[in-house]
């Protein structure tokens, strides 16, 4: 039997729970893929020289990497599990605007990246934009 | 190599990032909708919604977004890419909208044109952080490719 549409829909802190387990394990997820990629080198040079073959060796002998995967297969559960109680445009753009200001605060802490005042603006911009979204 | 502007073939590989994630979330989507309610003391029933069409879809375009998203990653920050693949919420609006057939508010709306306008911030700037140089090959890339060793060598 299948339902048309989803089951009553949660309350706002049910809502904000199950897109901030998305958002958590996506940031950890992405800080550590990110890093590993960072580690492994430029993918294009490492098929320009050993090929495709090459180029997924170098991916998935990369420890940190898995563990990176590993928050993102969280995350992607988290969203399944979100999708089916609330709707798309909310979750897609909430939990994909909020990812970007956890990562670019992340991204600082843990990657040393520069995150200068352009970036910084772009996140307050965001969350501004994701309130709308949100109310 | 980084490149602080980006080639076309690297604009290309963020225009597959941003392409392929709304239309697989949105494959998910349609086909959760489709399925019973899943409640927390039936987990498993996740693992089964993955075999069904349209979940399977949504996954297989997600796959083609993990791939383009791991190159885009090997040349270019973090903080740079995430942002300028964010382009997707407005895909993603358009689906909701005029496929899903979901109400999307002018609040909505403006909430989405201001993503878009942080995203193209930062769009704007430099793609990677620079770095010193370090003292000794931390990578197979950084190090001489094997193949002008060997060439070196029959010299």
């Amino acid at each position: 039997m299948t339902i048309p549409y989803p089951s009553p829909h949660p309350g706002p802190w049910t809502a904000a729970a199950m897109i901030a387990a998305i958002i958590i394990s996506s940031t950890a997820g992405e800080v550590l893929t990110a890093s590993a990629m960072k580690s492994i080198g430029d993918l294009d040079e490492i098929r320009a020289h050993a090929g495709l073959k090459g180029a997924i060796h170098a991916v998935v002998t990369c420890p940190r990497f898995f563990a990176g995967v590993s928050f993102l297969a969280l995350s992607f559960f988290s969203l399944l599990f979100a999708l089916n109680h609330l709707n798309l445009s909310l979750v897609a753009p909430a939990s994909a605007s909020l990812t970007l200001v956890t990562n670019a605060v992340s991204a600082k802490i843990f990657l040393k990246e520069n995150v200068d005042r352009r970036r910084w603006t772009a996140a307050v911009l965001v969350c501004i934009g994701v309130y709308f979204l949100a109310h | 190599m980084a490149h602080e502007r980006l080639l076309p073939r690297q604009y290309m590989i963020l225009g597959l990032v941003a392409v392929c994630a709304p239309l697989g979330d949105t494959c998910l989507s349609r086909g959760m909708t489709r399925l019973p309610v899943i409640g927390l003391a039936h987990p498993a029933s996740l693992i089964a919604a993955v075999f069904t069409p349209w979940i399977a879809t949504g996954i297989a375009l997600l796959i083609g977004f993990f791939a383009s998203y791991l190159t885009a990653l090997s040349w270019a920050d973090l903080t740079y890419v995430l942002p300028a693949t964010a382009f997707g919420n407005v895909i993603v609006a358009f689906l909701a909208r005029f496929w899903l057939h979901e109400p999307i508010s002018l609040q909505r709306w403006a909430g989405i044109a201001l993503i878009t306008l942080g995203v193209s911030l930062v769009a704007q700037g430099p793609s990677l952080t620079e770095r010193p140089a370090p003292d000794f090959p931390v990578s197979p890339t950084e190090a001489e490719p094997a193949v002008q060793v060997e060439e070196e060598q029959v010299r």
